[in-house]
C-alpha cells in the first residue's frame, strides 16, 4: 500500500521540478536576447569602466556561469550540476553577494507570510464554507457568498493595493511598507514581535481575505453535495443533531478533497504571496524579485525562480505525504 | 437564443452581462476617440474630473476617460489572444490524453499537473524580464497562452474520459466511423460548452497577469492597457499627490471587470452542471 501510494508522488514530485527547471533552462535560449550581453550593459551602465580585456573575461565567467559552452546537451548536464550545489552565481544588485544568499536571507519572511496565511484561511474557509454550504437555506448564508463571490476574482495585486490605500493612506492604521520599524534589533521582546505583527498584518490580511473566499466557495460546492448523500438523510432522520452532523459528518468529510485542492492551488498561491509582499514592500522573495528585475539582475531572478520550483513541488510533496494521516481510507488500504 | 433567456433568469448572469455590456461599450468607444493615446500632453495636466474630462486628466497630459477606453480594449485583446491559444492546447491534450488513455495518459497528465502547480509567475518574470519592452501584447498574449492551459485540459480530459465508455462511442466505432471523425463530430458537442466556460476564466487569469507584469515594468508600458494605466499613476505617485481619479479608474475598473466575468462563468458552469439543471427547474415550476 505504502508502494502504491509513495511511488506515483514521489515521481510526479521529479516531473514537476523536471519541468520547471527545463523551462528556466531553455527560456533565454529561445528568446533573441542574449543574457550575457545584457549583464554586461548592465554593469557598464551602473558607471563602472571596464576595459576590453576584463570584458572579455567576464564574458568568458559570465558564459561559464549562464552555462553557455559545450552543446546544448552538455549545457543543461552543467546547468543541473550547479543548480543541485545551489550555485546561482553571485548577484549583480548587490554585487559579490551570492545569490543563494540573498536568497536565504530574505526566505523566512515569505516562509511565515505564506504558511501562516495559507493554514489560517484555509482553516477559516473550509469552517465557513462547510456552514453556509450546510445552511444554504438561510439568509446569512447567502450574504456570506454573494460576498465570497464578489472578493475572490479579484487579483492579489489588485486587492493588496485597495487594502494598502484604505487601511495606510487614509485611515492611516498600519505603516506603509517595510517588514519592521528602521533602526530596530530583532530580539525577543513583546514590544518587537508587537511591531512585527503590526507590519505584518495588511499583508497578512489581503492575502488572507482573499485565500477565504476561494476556500469558502470550493468547500460550499463540495458540502452541498454531501449534505445531499444518504447517510446525512439518515443521520437527520435518527435524530442526530443538526450540528454534529455539519461539523462530525460533513464539514470533516469535505475537508479531503480540499486538502487536495491546497496543494494545486500552492504555485498560485505563491505568486500571490510574491504580488502581495512587492505591494507592501515586505521584506521578503517578492521584494527582492521586484529589485531584481529593477536592475535587471539576470541570475538573482533566475535563482528564485528556480528556488521557488524546489520549494513549492517540496511542500506539495509534503502535503500529499501527510494526506493519508487524514483519510483512514487510503491509510488502511 | 433560448439558452440566452434560460441565463438571463439567473441574477448572476444579469448582473454580470450588464456590467460586461458597459465595460464593452467602454471599448468600443475607443475607436471615436479624439486623442492618440501613446501621445502625451493632448490636455492640461492633473485636472479633476469635470464635464470636459469626465474622468479628469493625468500628469501626463492624458484624458483618463479616453485612456482608459483603449486600456480596456487591449487588455481584453490580450485576453483573447491567451485564451484562445491556450484553449487550443487544453482541447489537444485533453483529447489526446482522455482518448488515447494507458501509459500516454500518465505520461501527458503528469506534464499537465507540473504546469498545474508550477509557481508561473517567477516563470513568466524570467521570461519577460528577458524581452522587456520588447514584447507586443500579441506577443504577451502567446506567451501567456502557453502557461494557461492546464487546468482545463484535465477538466476536457475527464470528460472525454467518460464519454469513451458511453455506448455511442462503441456503436460508431463498430459502424466504422474513423477516430478523428467520431471526435471531431461525436464528442465535440459535449466539449464545447466546456471549453467556452473555461474561456472565461482564462481570460480573467491573462488580465490579471497582464496587470501584475505591467506594474513591475515588464510588459511593454507605451501600449495602454488596463495594467499600464496603474503603473503609470504608481510610478507618478498619484495616491500622494491627490490624483484619486487616475489611480481610481483602472482600480475600479478592473474590480468591475473581474467580478462579471467570474459571475457570467459560475453563471454558465452551473447552467451546464445537470444537478443544479434540475434544481432550477424545480425552483421555475413551483
Amino acid at each position: 500500500m505504502l508502494k502504491r501510494y509513495l511511488i506515483p508522488r514521489l515521481i510526479q514530485y521529479l516531473l514537476v521540478i523536471f519541468v520547471g527547471v527545463t523551462i528556466v533552462f531553455f527560456v533565454p535560449r529561445l528568446t533573441p536576447v542574449d543574457p550575457v550581453q545584457q549583464m554586461i550593459n548592465t554593469i557598464t551602465r551602473m558607471g563602472t569602466y571596464l576595459d576590453p580585456k576584463a570584458v572579455e573575461k567576464m564574458t568568458e565567467t559570465l558564459k561559464e556561469l549562464y552555462g553557455l559552452k559545450g552543446n546544448l546537451f552538455e549545457q543543461y548536464l552543467a546547468f543541473w550540476g550547479r543548480l543541485l550545489k545551489g550555485d546561482f552565481g553571485p548577484s549583480l544588485f548587490r554585487f559579490p553577494i551570492p545569490v543563494i544568499k540573498l536568497i536565504g536571507d530574505s526566505l523566512p519572511w515569505t516562509l511565515g507570510l505564506l504558511t501562516i496565511s495559507t493554514f489560517l484561511s484555509w482553516f477559516i474557509g473550509n469552517i465557513l464554507g462547510g456552514i453556509v454550504g450546510f445552511y444554504y437555506d438561510k439568509r446569512w448564508a447567502r450574504v456570506m457568498e454573494s460576498i465570497a463571490m464578489v472578493i475572490r476574482p479579484i487579483p492579489y495585486y489588485i486587492f493588496a493595493l485597495i487594502t494598502l490605500i484604505v487601511f495606510s493612506y487614509l485611515l492611516k492604521w498600519f505603516p506603509l511598507g517595510g517588514g519592521m520599524p528602521v533602526g530596530v534589533v530583532p530580539s525577543f521582546s513583546i514590544k518587537f514581535i508587537f511591531e512585527l505583527f503590526r507590519y505584518a498584518f495588511l499583508p497578512l490580511i489581503s492575502m488572507m481575505v482573499l485565500g477565504i473566499a476561494v476556500t469558502l466557495q470550493t468547500m460550499r460546492l463540495i458540502v452541498s453535495n454531501i449534505v445531499k448523500e444518504d447517510f446525512v438523510t439518515y443521520a437527520r432522520a435518527g435524530g442526530v443533531k443538526k450540528k454534529i452532523i455539519a461539523f462530525k459528518y460533513v464539514i470533516r468529510n469535505a475537508m479531503l478533497p480540499q486538502v487536495t485542492n491546497l496543494a494545486l492551488s500552492m504555485g498560485q498561491i505563491f505568486s500571490g504571496a510574491l504580488i502581495t509582499e512587492i505591494v507592501f514592500s515586505y521584506p521578503g522573495m517578492g521584494t527582492l524579485l521586484y529589485n531584481a528585475i529593477a536592475t535587471g539582475d539576470f541570475n538573482l531572478i533566475m535563482g528564485i525562480a528556480t528556488i521557488s520550483i524546489f520549494g513549492i513541488s517540496t511542500f506539495i510533496l509534503l502535503i500529499d505525504l501527510l494526506y493519508p494521516l487524514f483519510d483512514p481510507r487510503v491509510r488502511y488500504r | 437564443m433560448g439558452i440566452f433567456r434560460d441565463l438571463l433568469r439567473d441574477g448572476k448572469f444579469r448582473v454580470g452581462f450588464i456590467i460586461i455590456c458597459l465595460i464593452l461599450i467602454l471599448a468600443l468607444l475607443s475607436f471615436v476617440s479624439p486623442y492618440d493615446p501613446t501621445r502625451w500632453n493632448v490636455a492640461p495636466r492633473d485636472l479633476p474630473p469635470s464635464l470636459q474630462h469626465i474622468l479628469g486628466t493625468n500628469s501626463q497630459g492624458q484624458d483618463v476617460f479616453w485612456q482608459l477606453t483603449f486600456a480596456i480594449r487591449n487588455s481584453l485583446t490580450i485576453a483573447i489572444i491567451a485564451a484562445f491559444f491556450s484553449r487550443i492546447i487544453a482541447i489537444i491534450m485533453g483529447l489526446v490524453a482522455g482518448y488515447r488513455g494507458g501509459r500516454l495518459d500518465r505520461f501527458l497528465m503528469g506534464i499537465n499537473d507540473s504546469f498545474l502547480v508550477l509557481p508561473l509567475l517567477p516563470i513568466l518574470i524570467l521570461i519577460s524580464s528577458l524581452i522587456k519592452g520588447r514584447l507586443s501584447f500579441v506577443g504577451l498574449g502567446l506567451i501567456l497562452s502557453v502557461f494557461g492551459w492546464s487546468w482545463d485540459a484535465r477538466v476536457i480530459r475527464s470528460q472525454i474520459l467518460s464519454l469513451r465508455e458511453r455506448d455511442f462511442t462503441y456503436t460508431a466505432l463498430l459502424s466504422g466511423t474513423s477516430t478523428i471523425q467520431l471526435v471531431f463530430k461525436e464528442y465535440f458537442p459535449f466539449v464545447i460548452p466546456i471549453v467556452f466556460s473555461t474561456l472565461i476564466n482564462n481570460m480573467s487569469w491573462a488580465i490579471g497577469m497582464e496587470i501584475t507584469l505591467a506594474i513591475l515594468g515588464l510588459t511593454n508600458l507605451e501600449i495602454p492597457t488596463l495594467g499600464t494605466v496603474l503603473q503609470w499613476a504608481i510610478s507618478y505617485q498619484a495616491m500622494l499627490l491627490g490624483l484619486w481619479w487616475w489611480l481610481l479608474t483602472p482600480v475600479v475598473t478592473s474590480v468591475l471587470l473581474f467580478v462579471s466575468l467570474y459571475l457570467l462563468s459560475v453563471s454558465i458552469s452551473e447552467y451546464l452542471d445537470p444537478r443544479t439543471r434540475i434544481q432550477r427547474i424545480r425552483v421555475i415550476k413551483e
